[in-house]
């Protein structure tokens, strides 16, 4: 696999003077409800995630564990508290007199900026060839040059390995090739945050390793910070530095992926994990 | 030969002055019902209530009084009410763009629901704003669920056009009734009259199948040869329901 | 250029709402024909020999792509000694038996090919194949697809005043003709069509949802 990634090392834009980011995490769920009706999904939730960490979500399904990163990619309103990015909030404005506000679609579109996904169905645009899958948003959303934008979607297709799929229709790859240009997709966009949502639970068992191959070289080979919710605990433990257990829409533990697969202090971790190990 | 068909064939300038009025009204109407649909198809997806309401009202209106009388009102009432008048083939352009774009809002309406949600949200994933997202995702994917049923649309508002007869257009129905009268033969006049339309219908038909399959090749989808040739108003009669 | 006159209305209403009554007359016996002549005709399609099926299918087809005015203006041309009522509803009927037809056959091929199978396995006859286990099976979700397409006859039915049918548009008309009040008796019309489709087809959509289409 090729593992240039001339078109990530640039920095993102926006990164913090030098001291701010040690005191303040990249990512902050500040007691953070989502309520769907009277079915509460994330109780009060809090964690953070630190600049340049790569961090795996791991629980029974129905923990809330996807919800976290729809939350975070402005899919999903929060029912109550706040997520911070970057010190901002990400999904509310200031008002006047400082208190928070839902934030209007403009704001949001600011704050989305940032933040880059991965889905489960690689949701590739079928109206669309490969290349201009990865060049839409690059050059309509952030104002690149054409030029340039294919130039580094060749880069990054050559990165996942599909250089020669240029201009094929997403119709005519397999699961893990689109799921590979879902990802160049995602990259070409430059974020600094990276969400993760399941992205080979849709893949045939044969194709698994390659893209959780892929994902493991640009977790190495860039600074982008990474929440991965994922059912492969080889991930979770070759890629990720910190793994979240995730229970009832509640953080029951969390640590370095040796701490919590070989000793997990918690009941429900190690009913968790001996069910899926 | 028949006096019918061997004075039709005499008179074929005014023939063809006629079809020229009929592929006029069906064009010219096709086109502002496609404007209609897309403008109302669209507001009825806005975040405000009033925006949704004013294309809920005007679709309801136009699909709920009948063409008939859109058409009758427009040409008669109308220069009564406020002394403009509109030539017979322009108020038949009018009538049939109104009541054909309430159907039609409903098509484009419909089709923007059936996009995958999962579109819209890798739209959003990538930062985009909520034009783009229109234009470039979700259209091009609509786009290709609408043409069949733009197709029946089509082909109902054809059928509609010797209304225009009733109002004094010189159209297809009005130059061959003439050739009727003067021959008296009914029976060759109507059928031949019935067999020109089932012809443009088939034409249009075709043209709308070639259009469904260069959209469907955009999406790297293939079809044989065989379906082009194929009308619709088969299984647009089972779908209608909703749309009609 | 005229304003609306208000007292026109009053006295153009009792006449319009007089050929109401032939309209709604001309869309119930209408649709009745639709509704039995285009099962006849889904059964028809189902014939074993082409030499059914193949002309069944391609005289529907011209019938469902041709206008609705000229077959009406034809067979009144051609059926003079017959009453114009008559050959409106017959017209109607068989125009609109086939797009009905249409619902109907994918009614059909909506049962599964199970059920035919058991039924020759019990040996049971055609005829009971179809009364007894097809068609009620077939029929039952139809009825919103027969009520919209009877919506949509009843917006057809002026075209009826064209063969001199007295509905309600021809009264309308003759009101507007006599008086030089076409902008009140169109508009009186128009408004008697919206209030007498519009709740119809919300019912309808009702209906849909209840049997989850």
């Amino acid at each position: 696999m090729a593992t240039d990634s001339a078109p990530l090392k640039e920095p993102a834009d926006a990164t913090p003077a030098t001291g701010t980011a040690a005191v303040e995490p990249l990512v902050r769920f500040d007691k953070v409800v989502k309520r769907y009706g009277d079915h509460v999904v994330l109780d009060e939730l809090d964690f953070t995630v630190r600049r340049g960490e790569h961090v795996t979500l791991i629980g029974p399904s129905g923990s809330g564990k996807t919800t976290i990163l729809r939350l975070l990619m402005t899919l999903e309103k929060v029912s109550d508290g706040v997520i911070w990015v970057d010190g901002s909030p990400l999904s509310h404005v200031r008002t006047a007199d400082g208190s928070l506000k839902p934030a209007g679609e403009k704001q949001l579109r600011e704050s989305r900026k940032k933040i880059g996904m991965v889905f489960q169905q690689f949701n590739l645009f079928p109206n669309m060839k490969v290349l201009q899958n990865i060049t839409e948003a690059p050059v309509n959303v952030l104002g690149m040059a054409r030029e340039e934008a294919e130039a580094r979607a060749v880069d990054l297709l050559d990165l996942v390995g599909l250089s020669g799929k240029v201009d094929a229709h997403p119709s005519q790859l397999s699961g893990g090739q689109q799921q590979r240009v879902a990802i160049a997709r995602a990259l070409a966009m430059r974020p600094e945050i990276l969400l993760l949502d399941e992205v080979t639970s849709a893949l045939d068992p044969e194709l698994v390793a390659g893209v959780l191959d892929l994902l493991g070289d640009i977790a190495r080979s860039t600074d982008i910070t990474m929440l991965c919710v994922t059912h492969e605990m080889n991930f979770a433990r070759d890629v990720s530095k910190k793994v979240l257990m995730f229970d009832a829409g509640r953080v029951v533990e969390s640590g370095s992926p040796e701490k919590i697969f070989s000793d997990p202090e918690h009941e429900r971790t190690r009913e968790f994990l001996n069910a899926v190990l | 030969m028949s006096d019918f068909l061997s004075t039709l064939v005499d008179e074929f300038p005014q023939v063809r002055a006629g079809l020229w009025v009929t592929l006029q009204a069906t064009v010219l109407g096709s086109l502002l019902a496609l404007l209609l649909s897309f403008t109302l198809g669209l507001m009825a997806g806005s975040k405000l209530l009033l925006v949704r309401g004013v294309s809920r009202t005007v679709v309801e209106f136009f699909r709920g009084t009948s063409l008939y009388i859109q058409l009758f009102w427009l040409y008669y009432a109308m220069p009564q009410l406020t002394g403009y008048e509109l030539t017979p083939v322009v108020c038949g352009v009018v009538a049939f763009g109104l009541n054909y774009g309430a159907y039609g809002s409903e098509i484009v309406r419909g089709a923007i629901n059936s996009v995958p949600r999962a579109q819209y949200e890798a739209a959003v994933a990538l930062n985009m704003s909520p034009f783009h997202r229109m234009r470039k995702v979700i259209l091009p994917q609509a786009w290709v669920q609408m043409i069949p049923s733009f197709t029946n649309l089509l082909i109902q508002l054809l059928k509609c056009t010797p209304l225009l007869w009733l109002i004094s257009a010189a159209d297809l129905m009005t130059v061959v009734q003439q050739i009727r009268d003067r021959t008296g033969e009914t029976l060759t006049a109507y059928l031949t009259l019935l067999a020109a339309y089932f012809v443009l219908a088939y034409a249009l038909t075709l043209l709308m199948n070639l259009l469904e399959r260069s959209a469907k090749r955009r999406l790297g989808l293939h079809t044989g040869t065989r379906s082009l040739l194929r009308t619709r108003s088969a299984e647009a009669a089972t779908t209608a329901g909703g749309a009609r | 250029m005229n304003a609306f006159d208000w007292d026109a209305v009053g006295e153009a209403l009792p006449l319009l709402l007089e050929g109401f009554r032939v309209t709604l007359l001309a869309t119930v016996l209408g649709t009745l024909v639709a509704a039995v002549l285009g099962l006849a005709i889904a059964v028809a399609g189902r014939a074993p020999s082409r030499l059914v099926t193949v002309p069944v299918k391609a005289v529907m087809e011209f019938i469902r792509s041709t206008p609705l005015l000229v077959q009406l203006v034809g067979a009144a041309a051609l059926f003079t000694s017959v009453e114009p009522l008559t050959i409106g509803i017959v017209v109607l009927g068989v125009h609109y038996a086939t797009y009905t037809s249409e619902v109907y056959r994918a009614g059909i091929d909506g049962v599964p090919k199970g059920q035919w199978e058991a039924c020759r396995a019990l040996s049971l006859s055609p005829r009971r194949t179809w009364q007894a286990v097809i068609l009620p099976q077939a029929v039952r979700n139809v009825l919103p697809a027969l009520g919209n397409y009877a919506i949509s006859m009843f917006k057809e039915t002026p075209f009826l005043a064209v063969i001199t049918v007295q509905e309600m548009v021809f009264e309308a008309r003759k009101y507007g003709a006599d008086h030089f009040a076409y902008t009140e008796a169109f508009t009186l019309a128009g408004l008697v069509f919206l209030v007498a489709s519009y709740p119809t087809s919300l019912l309808m959509r009702k209906l849909e949802k209840r049997l989850g289409h």
